[in-house]
């Protein structure tokens, strides 16, 4: 526990920058955000890794997108969290950094080869 | 010409990440789904606004929420998937809690759902623990002098869930009536609900 009040270590209070306000809105901005979320949320339950060090490996992230100058209010909480995921996977030997970039090559190509509005579906050989 | 697709470099990497981990069997797809619907549909802070009203109303049960939240709130059937221990804090005429997380977003999903963005930024976590009054102030909230305000840092293991004090005048209301009251930011410790 903090006890803050009368604290006077930090920046003062007007140099810090405002809040970003949000009435009870969709949970997710988009949903590449909801998936990234549940396959964590799945993974932690199936035991790959402790919420511990999921919360370490994101507080990380955050950490490093301030330091690149993120203002960090709070909108791009899922890039670091997909960031975050994509470290974990593969730190705990799920997927390797290389799978990734392949299978990222792979769907870009599977999108350019279909006409907007079809699903895009991923070549079998991919 | 017919345009062809485009998917965000977002969109790329999280298929990226689903189709590998669904062709080594590490999830399934429908299951991912599942978790989406729970947490968009099933989860909010309407769970929590009920173990609140359960406290206003049951002596006993308040005292088992202050003194083992998790299992009290386990008992109305709200369960951590993440394993983290609850603690409830209780405001009073003299105490007044706020809740944060300073190093991610920690936050208590099985009572209040998924945080709103302002809980997730930078500012918030910062000035929680800097500056509680001048955030209450810019949630409206402006406490006297000779209530102290308690700012409590959430981790992995612990989340903690504020009780906010029964508004005056609802001695007459039922216990889903006074569920209605409790907001998510009481809980949060971001608002005080009316003569709270």
């Amino acid at each position: 526990m903090t006890s803050a009040a009368g604290s006077t270590c930090g920046p003062t209070p007007s140099e810090l920058p405002s809040l970003p306000r949000d009435e009870d809105g969709p949970v997710f901005q988009e949903p590449w955000e909801a998936q990234a979320f549940a396959m964590t949320v799945w993974l932690h339950e199936k035991g790959h890794f402790t919420w511990p060090e999921w919360a370490e490996c994101l507080s990380r992230e955050i950490t490093a997108a301030q330091g690149t100058g993120d203002p960090d209010l709070g909108d791009t909480y899922y890039l670091h969290w997909l960031k975050a995921l994509e470290g974990l996977v593969a730190e705990k030997g799920l997927l390797t950094s290389a799978d990734l970039a392949k299978r990222k090559t792979a769907w870009d190509r599977a999108a350019h080869a279909t006409p907007h509005g079809q699903p895009i579906i991923l070549p079998p050989d991919a | 010409m017919t345009e062809h697709s485009h998917l965000s470099d977002m969109e790329l990497r999280v298929r990226s990440l689903e189709s590998l981990l669904t062709d080594k069997g590490l999830v399934d797809p429908a299951a991912l789904d599942a978790i989406v619907d729970t947490y968009e549909n099933k989860v909010g802070p309407r769970n929590g606004a009920r173990v609140v009203a359960r406290a206003w109303v049951d002596g006993d049960y308040k005292q088992w929420l202050l003194r083992d939240a998790t299992a009290a709130i386990n008992s109305l059937g709200y369960v951590s998937t993440q394993g983290a221990d609850i603690v409830v804090l209780e405001n009073t005429d003299a105490v007044h809690n706020l809740t944060v997380c300073t190093l991610c977003s920690c936050y208590p999903w099985a009572v209040l759902g998924l945080p709103p963005a302002w809980y997730k930024s930078f500012p918030y976590r910062a000035r929680a623990v800097k500056d509680p009054r001048g955030v209450l102030a810019e949630f409206g909230q402006i406490l006297d002098d000779d209530v102290e305000v308690r700012v409590w840092d959430s981790t992995a293991e612990v989340r903690y869930l504020v009780l906010p004090q029964r508004p005056a005048g609802t001695d007459g209301l039922n216990e889903d009536e006074l569920a209605g009251l409790v907001t998510r930011n009481s809980m949060i410790g971001t608002e005080r609900l009316a003569g709270d």
